[in-house]
């Protein structure tokens, strides 16, 4: 039943993620990105990861996303013509990289062939990360606030308008 | 006490070289001369303490400094103070000062007052390290030290380029000697060990009881016959004596000081301090006798055909100093040092007069263009022909006694063989003769006769102007010097003279320090033991005959042609310098300019400087083409870079973490 | 979740990394590759989460946690420097992008 269900969405993302390379509209890649996220979430609840797969919705999908959309509708950005490659060797560069790249991944993952698969109770639940959250990892939780903080600054200082 | 007196004009020459360009000339005047006044009172009282010793200790030794301590070579800066020093220093610092004071005349006006009395200041200091120093390294020093203030010196007037050259060219010869006498050193080192005198004469005294032959290269000789190189070039005998005459074109109390009466006969110190090493090889010692009266002769013949009054005058020394050498080398050091004394005495007025000259002539130094100046400066000329009478050896001056002493000694040599000693006597007659005669032929064309020189008229309105007598601050050392030119000869007194009554005191005083002339196996004393006073008075009236006669004849010859012109070939000082220059400079000059400049400087060495820029910017052309600006090629570096980190860790190594 | 070998996870995972690192290489628009980027992070949470399902470890969900904090601030940060590029450039393609040039 699970593998079945780990095809669906392993086979979902792949080819959302071959969309987002394909599309000549920022608008369909992006969509296209939304799906990812969806199958991945998929695959995090059948790794039994409930809390992040939550996360992912809410924040990855629900926010980021979001933003990147509204940048899209905001700069009314058009589809990519067909201008001149003024480096068409990056494009067939790619195929190579891509190559030796999947490669040298999958040897690593060939490592671990033989590894126990996941057992019944899963970790991910939402007390457990939580309490892990604050009480060992304190620290970076409170730095990362302090990260976000920062970032949206940054967001507001550099997109600002120039005040005349 | 030795330490101040040495020191004293060394501060004088920092402060004035520092501070002395805003200072006023009487300011700087009174530094000048009161350092150097200084040293001679701080002179006089060690050389009276010296004196207060017993004869055999006299030497007073003042440890200063410890300096060079590598391995088993320890130098240190200490003064030796005996007799032989203690004669110098009184009369470097007399004379020394004498000339100072006229200098303050001589020198007025001029832009760089404070700089020449820095520079003078400065060579006292080096001269005085030089005789009172108690080891080769520091004499050596001090040595250097003269060499570099007579450049300074010669060149003082840096925008004239002769003068530039001239003082170019005494370094550099001076240099040469320089050589031979550092190796002369190095050798001394390597041979007893250490390079004190006290030590290396001992123990040469100790190890040598017998002299090495005429024809023996052993190692005394060789070390002697380097360190005269040294002496060759400092004093001016053939064949590095050509800077001499070039280095009048410095001024010309720079003349009388260093080239007359102190720097040239460090030489002669040089020998005489190392008198125990000399006199244990009769090799050297013929040799420096030859050399000396050689010179002599060579010199005298040049100096009767200059027409310039200071380049008669510097042969003259050449020649005097050739004396001095042959002393030193039929053995008789203390005569050497006797004729180096008066020599200072009537040399130093010989040329403060000539600068007396010529400053009333506006800087005029050809002899063709004076004359007839008896008249406006009676007390230039009186001062003048006191030292050229005692030059000439006539007695009572003292340069009889000091001359004669040497002739003597040169007869009578027991370390030079039979058939020699008569030859070089010989030769210093005809030296003295030739002596006479361009000394007086100088003094005639000088002052008496017609007046030839031209006066510019400075004056307005064609006004000629006179020469005048100096003022009193240039005529009064003049004075002095005339004073001790005719006095100072008493002193080494002959014992010939008094029967044997009355000792030669100079002699007594400096032999101690001296070591006695060897003897040479085919001494064979034709007057049975030792020739006896009778015989002395007899040559001396001889050779005084001689030199009378070439007085009243000269006298007479150039009051009637004083413009009588000279031999060429002596005129132009036997091609000396045109021989040099086609043998050694023009070959030198060829080859720097071929092969070191072209191959070497320039291809070689500036090839790989600019190779190395050269280099570094074409590396720097070619990473350049990676910041393209462009983002996509940065992420093809970023991938590529990943692509690398991870096949190392896959491939080659590194521990994957595989629990 | 029991009979599904480790390896496939991260099977997916690699190629989803592969297809991300492509897509910002071969786009020219801006907001093109940051998608890119998004895609490649996402990979690196999938081996991440896979990671500490089968080895039982807390510590890979916490780290992917913080990955997708800083992802976030990143996205903000980086699509405000695109709206500037926009502004100047009227475009949206970085090779149009060239002034630090050497």
């Amino acid at each position: 039943m699970e593998r079945a269900l780990f095809v669906i969405f392993a086979v979902t993302a792949i080819g959302a993620a071959l969309n987002v390379l394909v599309r000549r509209h920022p608008l369909h890649s992006a969509l296209a990105l939304l799906v990812v996220l969806g199958a991945l979430t998929g695959l995090y609840v059948l790794l039994g990861a409930y809390f992040l797969a939550v996360i992912q919705v809410v924040i990855y999908a629900g926010a980021v996303l979001v933003l990147f959309l509204f940048v899209i509708m905001l700069l009314n950005v058009r589809a990519e013509e067909a201008r001149i490659e003024r480096r068409p060797y990056l494009r067939w560069l790619a195929i190579p990289f891509a190559a030796l790249l999947g490669m040298e991944i999958i040897s690593l993952v060939r490592v671990f062939e033989e590894n126990p698969s996941p057992s019944g109770t899963s970790v991910g639940m939402t007390e457990a990360i939580g309490r892990e959250l604050l009480t060992t990892y304190l620290l970076p939780f409170e730095v990362t606030s302090i990260l976000i903080l920062i970032a949206v600054l940054g967001a507001v200082v550099l997109a600002r308008r120039e005040r005349r | 006490m030795v330490r101040a007196l040495v020191v004293t004009p060394l501060l004088a020459a920092g402060i004035l070289g520092i501070f002395g360009r805003r200072w006023s000339e009487r300011l700087i005047a009174a530094i000048g001369c009161g350092s150097v006044g200084l040293s001679m009172l701080l002179a006089l009282r060690a050389f009276v303490e010296l004196w207060r010793l017993p004869p055999e200790q006299r030497v007073i030794r003042e440890p200063f400094f410890s300096w060079i301590t590598a391995g088993s070579l320890q130098v240190d800066w200490g003064f030796h103070l005996d007799a032989l020093s203690g004669v110098y220093i009184l009369f470097v610092t007399f004379v020394g000062f004498w000339i100072h004071v006229f200098s303050v005349g001589y020198m007025r006006g001029d832009p760089g007052y404070a700089r020449f009395f820095a520079y003078m200041n400065l060579f006292m200091f080096m001269m005085l390290v030089l005789v009172l120093a108690d080891n080769f390294l520091v004499m050596f020093v001090g040595w250097e030290g003269v060499g570099l203030c007579s450049y300074l010196l010669i060149g003082y007037y840096f925008d004239r380029a002769y003068a530039a050259s001239a003082a170019k060219k005494a370094f550099i010869v001076n240099r040469i000697g320089d050589f031979g006498f550092a190796l002369g050193i190095i050798m001394i080192f390597a041979a007893f060990g250490t390079l004190r005198f006290s030590e290396v004469m001992g123990i040469i005294a100790a190890r040598f009881p017998e002299p090495e032959a005429v024809g023996e290269i052993g190692l005394l000789t060789t070390i002697a016959l380097l360190l005269f190189v040294g002496a060759t070039g400092k004093s001016a005998q053939i064949p590095l004596h050509v800077w001499l005459p070039d280095a009048m074109a410095g001024p010309t109390p720079v003349s009388a000081l260093i080239h007359a009466a102190t720097m040239v006969t460090a030489g002669v110190y040089m020998i005489a301090r190392c008198s125990e090493l000399y006199a244990r090889s009769l090799t050297a010692l013929f040799l420096i006798a030859v050399i000396g009266a050689l010179t002599a002769l060579f010199a005298a013949t040049i100096g009767l055909a200059q027409w310039n009054i200071k380049k008669v005058l510097a042969y003259s020394t050449i020649s005097q100093l050739g004396y001095m050498f042959l002393a030193c080398g039929v053995g008789a050091f203390s005569a050497a040092i006797f004729h180096v004394v008066t020599h200072a005495f009537f040399k130093a007025v010989l040329f403060l007069g000539a600068g007396s000259v010529i400053v009333a002539l506006h800087h005029e130094e050809d002899m063709r263009r004076m004359g007839g100046l008896k008249r406006f400066m009676p007390l230039t000329y009186g001062a003048m022909l006191c030292g050229g009478l005692a030059i000439a050896g006539l007695p009572p001056f003292s340069g009889f006694f000091s001359k004669d002493e040497i002739l003597w000694r040169t007869w009578t040599s027991p370390a030079v063989p039979e058939p020699w000693r008569h030859l070089l006597w010989g030769l210093g007659v005809a030296t003295a003769i030739l002596t006479a005669i361009y000394m007086t032929r100088l003094i005639v064309v000088t002052f008496e006769g017609t007046e030839r020189f031209a006066l510019s008229a400075e004056g307005q309105e064609g006004t000629a102007l006179a020469p005048r007598e100096s003022p009193p601050v240039m005529t009064i050392p003049l004075l002095v010097l005339a004073a001790l030119s005719i006095g100072g000869g008493w002193i080494g007194l002959s014992e010939a003279y008094t029967g044997g009554r009355v000792a030669n005191w100079f002699e007594q005083f400096v032999r101690p320090a001296l070591a006695s002339p060897p003897v040479h196996p085919d001494h064979l004393s034709a007057f049975g033991e030792e020739p006896g006073h009778g015989a002395e008075l007899g040559l001396a009236a001889v050779t005084v005959l001689l030199v009378l006669v070439a007085v009243l004849g000269a006298r007479r010859f150039y009051r009637r042609d004083p413009l009588r012109p000279s031999p060429s070939l002596l005129e132009n000082k036997y091609y000396v310098d045109e021989l040099y220059d086609a043998l050694f400079v023009r070959p030198l000059v060829r080859g720097s300019t071929l092969l070191l400049w072209r191959v070497f400087d320039m291809t070689i060495i500036d090839g790989m400087v600019n190779g190395v820029a050269a280099s570094v910017a074409a590396c720097a052309a070619l990473l350049r083409r990676l910041q393209t600006g462009l983002v996509r090629s940065y992420v093809v570096m970023i991938v590529i870079g990943a692509l690398l980190v991870l096949g190392y860790f896959i491939f080659v190594g590194g521990r994957l973490p595989t629990q | 979740m029991t009979t599904i070998p480790i390896s496939w996870y991260l099977a997916v995972a690699a190629v989803l990394f592969t297809i991300g690192t492509v897509t910002v290489f071969v786009k020219r628009n801006a907001i093109a590759m940051l998608l890119g980027i998004e895609v490649m992070l996402n990979a690196a949470n999938l081996t991440l989460v896979t990671f500490s399902s089968y080895f039982r470890e807390l510590a890979g969900q916490i780290m992917v946690f913080f990955v997708m904090v800083v992802a976030a601030a990143e996205a903000a940060v980086g699509l405000a420097i695109v709206i500037l590029l926009f502004r100047h450039r009227e475009t949206l393609n970085v090779d149009e992008a060239q002034a630090l040039k050497l």
